[in-house]
């Protein structure tokens, strides 16, 4: 399901990020790092709330413009009930969408609030997406103070919170069309491995994508996943070879590119939703303003499993949204 | 694609596993660990005059106590990050997966934080290890007269 949106650019972005990322080969490219865990509070979560809340602050800034003034913000995280969201938006008092597809849930946001601006129903949105490193380890493996070893396939999940200011207004970048993806079962059941199950929904979506507007793949400059790791990575080209006969050369993975993979502990890479947009709206976002690149199909991708069903034994599903970006000429 | 097809590709792409070297690291470590407590145990019988049987009690009570204090200064972690089973399977390992759950539900209060969850990784070890003991002790006792 692909849809060509009419006027809708991504006119400016903010990215917040944790001490790891800081050190990572992109930090000196976030508008603003922490250098704690512990982010104005005592607890992650909090921490979680206050990044998110602080990259609609610092976006707000960046365009000028008060929350009276923007008509809808879109958000989304992993924690349970989407908590840091919806008291971030407590304190923001933006109406507010709640939405979820774990690590794919950047692209879903822009999605949504693409296809209300392109069909005129609001003038202006924000996307966000957030993650918290520990918050996530709590939620969905064990405590962070315990060392017990981890496979190398296992992730870091991204601490951080990146927004996108959206409107019909000509500046920054163009958001093409988007691309909803299906959720895919690939019958694997390894949460440590979440690169080797999403890699399927990612190929899946970009091979639709790619049907549906009829072209090529090398159409695009780069064509870049959320956050299928260094192992997930080579999974999706070789699947992309194997089961659609497309080869994948300009492709990149943000989850090999927000960390430095030989000298940080991060295993296979990073993850989390905060993982993808944090690097497209600083790194990539930069490029595509300054024309380095001028086609992007941004695929983030998300694990769908709870601990309950992974507790279950049952398989994991995926899903990917791709967003097309194009620089303004 | 077929799902055994797919699965094929994951396993292609799977990093290799390093059993071997970690076996080594483990069991020298893990040695050590044991080397240590059986030290602690002789010296305790010797500086108090016990039999080694009490003097075994105070050294699990001594392992237990600098591996929670040292998972509570937040460096144990990497270190069994580094041992992996070799500081798992000794008692360390049980005061390290204790402790870093009471401290991760620290903010969530006494009882509803650090009381429901502090056994979160160590709950299974207690109940299974007090199954196992007894079905131990009746083999013994069937077998054996006690």
């Amino acid at each position: 399901m692909t849809i060509k949106y009419d006027n809708v650019y991504l006119n400016e972005t903010a990215t917040i990020t944790g001490p790891i990322e800081a050190k990572g080969p992109l930090g000196n490219l976030f508008d603003k790092s922490y250098d704690s865990f512990y982010i104005e509070s005592k607890s992650w979560e909090q921490s979680e709330i206050h990044l998110l809340e602080k990259s609609v602050e610092v976006l707000l800034g960046k365009i000028k413009k008060s929350r009276f003034d923007i008509d809808l913000h879109i958000s989304g995280e992993l924690l349970n009930q989407l908590v840091a969201t919806n008291y971030a938006g407590s304190r923001l008092g933006i109406p507010l969408l709640g939405i979820y597809s774990a690590c794919a849930t950047s692209t879903e946001g822009l999605i949504i609030g693409a296809n209300m601006i392109s069909a005129k129903q609001v003038n202006n949105c924000i996307c966000s997406a957030s993650s918290h490193n520990n918050g996530a380890e709590k939620q969905f493996r064990y405590p962070v103070e315990y060392g017990g070893p981890k496979p190398d396939t296992a992730s870091f999940t991204t601490t951080g919170s990146a927004s996108a200011f959206l409107s019909k207004n000509k500046k920054g970048i163009k958001i093409e069309s988007g691309t909803i993806g299906i959720a895919v079962d690939m019958g694997l059941k390894d949460a440590n491995n979440m690169g080797a199950i999403m890699a399927a929904a990612a190929g899946d979506t970009i091979y639709r994508h790619l049907s549906d507007t009829k072209r090529e793949v090398n159409y695009y400059d780069l064509i870049l996943t959320g956050d299928l790791g260094k192992y997930g990575k080579q999974i999706l080209i070789d699947y992309m070879r194997i089961e659609y006969g497309i080869i994948l050369n300009n492709y990149n993975d943000t989850g090999t590119m927000i960390y430095d993979l030989e000298n940080q502990d991060v295993h296979a890479g990073g993850s989390g939703p905060a993982c993808a947009p944090l690097v497209t709206y600083s790194f990539i976002f930069n490029k595509m303003k300054n024309k380095e690149l001028t086609k992007v199909l941004l695929v983030a991708t998300g694990s769908l499993q709870s601990v309950v069903t992974v507790n279950q034994k049952m398989t994991i599903p995926s899903i990917a949204h791709a967003v097309s970006l194009e620089a303004l000429s | 694609m077929e799902k055994i097809r797919y699965k094929e590709i994951v396993d292609k792409n799977a990093p290799k596993s390093v059993r071997f070297k970690n076996g080594v690291r483990a069991f020298l470590i893990g040695g050590f660990v044991g080397m240590l407590g059986d030290f602690l145990m002789q010296l305790y019988a010797y500086l108090f005059h016990i039999p080694t049987k009490e003097a075994s009690v105070f050294m699990i009570i001594t392992l237990i106590f600098f591996g929670c204090l040292f998972t509570a200064l937040g460096f144990f972690d990497n270190f069994v990050k580094y041992a992996k089973a070799g500081l798992i399977i000794p008692i360390t390992g049980f005061a390290h997966a204790t402790m870093s759950a009471t401290l991760e539900y620290a903010r969530e209060g006494l009882v509803t934080g650090i009381g429901a969850n502090m056994l979160k990784l160590s709950g299974s070890v207690i109940i299974f290890g007090v199954i196992s003991a007894y079905f131990f002790g009746l083999v013994r006792l069937i077998f054996f007269g006690g």
